[in-house]
């Protein structure tokens, strides 16, 4: 350990980055949401009590929140099998997968919203197959509506599921499953009493990364959902640089902040539960 | 008898496993490529809207974007945050590469901490940093520009590079920087000529992933741009917004083309996807 002081020497750079230009804004973020007019000049809880009290806000944090574990649920229903899928392929199919898993996640989210334009309009690619397929006698209405964004934030959002998902699969020892086979075990039965409980800290990671992710892809809500559609992320954004209410707007944050976080720990904890239960 | 029905079972059973979990993840490998693909050939259209399958084959709408005069404003915007990006990753790559070669091989309690500390961004709202920053940054006088974005995407990017440089160097055998150090070789010379060569590609691998992300910057950008610091996905944003602009599938065609390459040339350099498996 002779080296210790001139260790802690190279952290320095990045830590006082950090300080200077991270910890030091959240901290205003704080200190401008405690001041009871625009104008930033009275101190007093009252944007917070304005904010907390309407019910209109409850409504949204719920519907944020709501959005959150929607696209985390059906992320996950559709990101798993494949990631089963990538378990029991050989080298050249896993290098494909993986290829096609990081491809989107490169490509930029404002791209990949505007795919969901394209997919989801009156004239779009779910609309032409339903109406080729005859399910409808008319094109369904997705854009602006809450089951279309969730269906644009899974395709948005499923690499960062697969990620972490992917490298625990990847890790795993396939004789488990081969005994468990072996032991008479149905493929269901292997999947839910030796793959799941062994894949779990995996798609816990890539539900917490989809969760916070989705719950603040403002342009996404925004463009798919349109601004019938409110959810923090928008009131955040017209309080800041539409009305200027900077105080509102650092309390529509924090409370993002909160609720996010309150998400991903839940997450957090119904995996650790899960675990323990499974074992 | 009883053994020939629970086989018969069982075998239904697979078969049904079989059937749903290849049909998700069918669709599952659908909804990863498709949007790629339709928005590559949504921006070849012969039509004046956005329409799939695309009617009829051209190169219109990338001409029009690459009309200097008629698509300048996008040209700005593209090389603001081309330039952003090029520094952020950067100076985001030497502070985090830093930062990871001290704390990677620590298991202390103080290091853990700061470890986390330095990932939080990775899932904090970035949104809510966004807004901070932009308060932050008017309170002390300073107005919109590029330099204010470039400082605000390194905070936001510094986790990617720390992440895969943390990686490499798990894989570097302590013993090495011992005999090293008992050769008589100083903490410089043994950074440089034993730990650089082992965790060059992590760092490389984490560098385009800061640049990826900067390029792709949303929340900080969409704070702290202004009407001279114009940024490509906010300007993306504005011609989706208003009437839906055909150059967006254009815009899109060229920035897909981009990850395409580089993420094929990063490939055969360092093993780009194994390393974000792993």
């Amino acid at each position: 350990m002779r080296f210790r002081w001139a260790e802690w020497q190279l952290v320095l750079p990045l830590g006082m980055a950090y300080a200077a230009f991270f910890l030091v804004p959240l901290a205003l973020l704080i200190a401008v949401s405690v001041f009871a007019d625009e104008k930033i000049t009275t101190l007093g809880l009252a944007t917070w009590h304005k904010f907390l009290g309407d019910p209109f806000t409850w409504k949204v944090i719920f519907d944020t929140v709501k959005l959150g574990c929607l696209t985390v649920a059906a992320t996950t229903l559709i990101a798993y099998p494949l990631a089963l899928v990538y378990l029991g392929a050989g080298p050249r199919w896993q290098r494909v997968i993986l290829f096609v898993v990081i491809l989107p996640l490169l490509t930029s989210v404002v791209v990949r919203t505007f795919a969901g334009i394209v997919i989801l309009g009156r004239e779009g690619v779910i609309n032409q197959t339903i109406l080729w397929l005859g399910l409808s006698p008319a094109p369904l209405r997705l854009l602006q509506t809450e089951h279309g964004l969730v269906i644009a934030l899974t395709q948005i959002e499923m690499p960062l599921l697969l990620l972490p998902l992917l490298s625990v699969m990847s890790r795993m020892d396939p004789s488990l499953r081969d005994a468990s086979a072996g032991l008479g075990a149905s493929k269901w039965r292997t999947l839910f009493r030796v793959t799941l409980p062994l894949s779990l800290p995996g798609l816990v990671a890539g539900c917490m990364l989809v969760f916070a992710s989705c719950t603040t892809a403002f342009i996404s809500q925004f463009v798919i959902g349109g601004n019938r559609l409110v959810y923090l992320p928008l009131l955040i954004w017209q309080q800041s640089l539409v009305v200027y209410n900077w105080p509102l707007a650092s309390v529509a944050a924090l409370t993002l902040l909160v609720s996010v976080g309150l998400g991903v720990a839940a997450i957090s904890a119904l995996g650790r539960r899960s675990r323990a239960y499974a074992v | 008898m009883a053994a020939r029905i629970r086989a018969r079972r069982r075998r239904a059973s697979d078969l049904s496993y079989s059937v749903v979990i290849g049909l998700l993840a069918g669709i599952g490998l659908l909804i990863l490529i498709g949007p790629v693909v339709i928005v590559l050939l949504t921006s070849f259209t012969q039509g004046r809207s956005i329409k799939f399958p695309p009617a009829g084959l051209s190169l219109q709408w990338y001409q029009l974007l690459f009309d200097p005069v008629r698509s300048s404003q996008i040209h700005r915007a593209a090389l603001n945050s081309l330039e952003v990006a090029v520094v952020a990753m950067t100076l985001s790559t030497v502070l985090a590469t830093l930062a990871s070669v001290a704390l990677a091989r620590r298991t202390g309690k103080w290091a853990r901490a700061v470890d986390t500390f330095f990932m939080s961004p990775i899932i904090l709202p970035m949104l809510a940093f966004g807004l901070a920053a932009l308060m932050y940054f008017t309170f002390m006088g300073f107005r919109p520009s590029l330099a204010l974005i470039m400082v605000g995407h390194i905070v936001v990017v510094a986790p990617f590079v720390l992440r895969t440089t943390s990686a490499s160097m798990s894989q570097l055998d302590p013993a090495l920087l011992e005999s090293s150090a008992s050769l008589g070789a100083g903490w410089f010379y043994t950074f440089r000529r034993v730990t650089l060569p082992v965790i060059a590609p992590g760092i490389a691998a984490g560098a385009f992933l800061a640049f990826v992300a900067s390029l792709d910057n949303v929340p900080v950008s969409l704070f702290l741009a202004g009407p001279r610091s114009d940024m490509l996905p906010i300007r993306m944003w504005g011609m989706m917004e208003s009437m839906l602009d055909v150059r967006v599938a254009a815009v899109s065609g060229v920035l897909i083309a981009t990850v395409l390459v580089l993420m094929l040339v990063m490939e055969r350099v360092v093993g780009l996807t194994r390393r974000l498996r792993d």
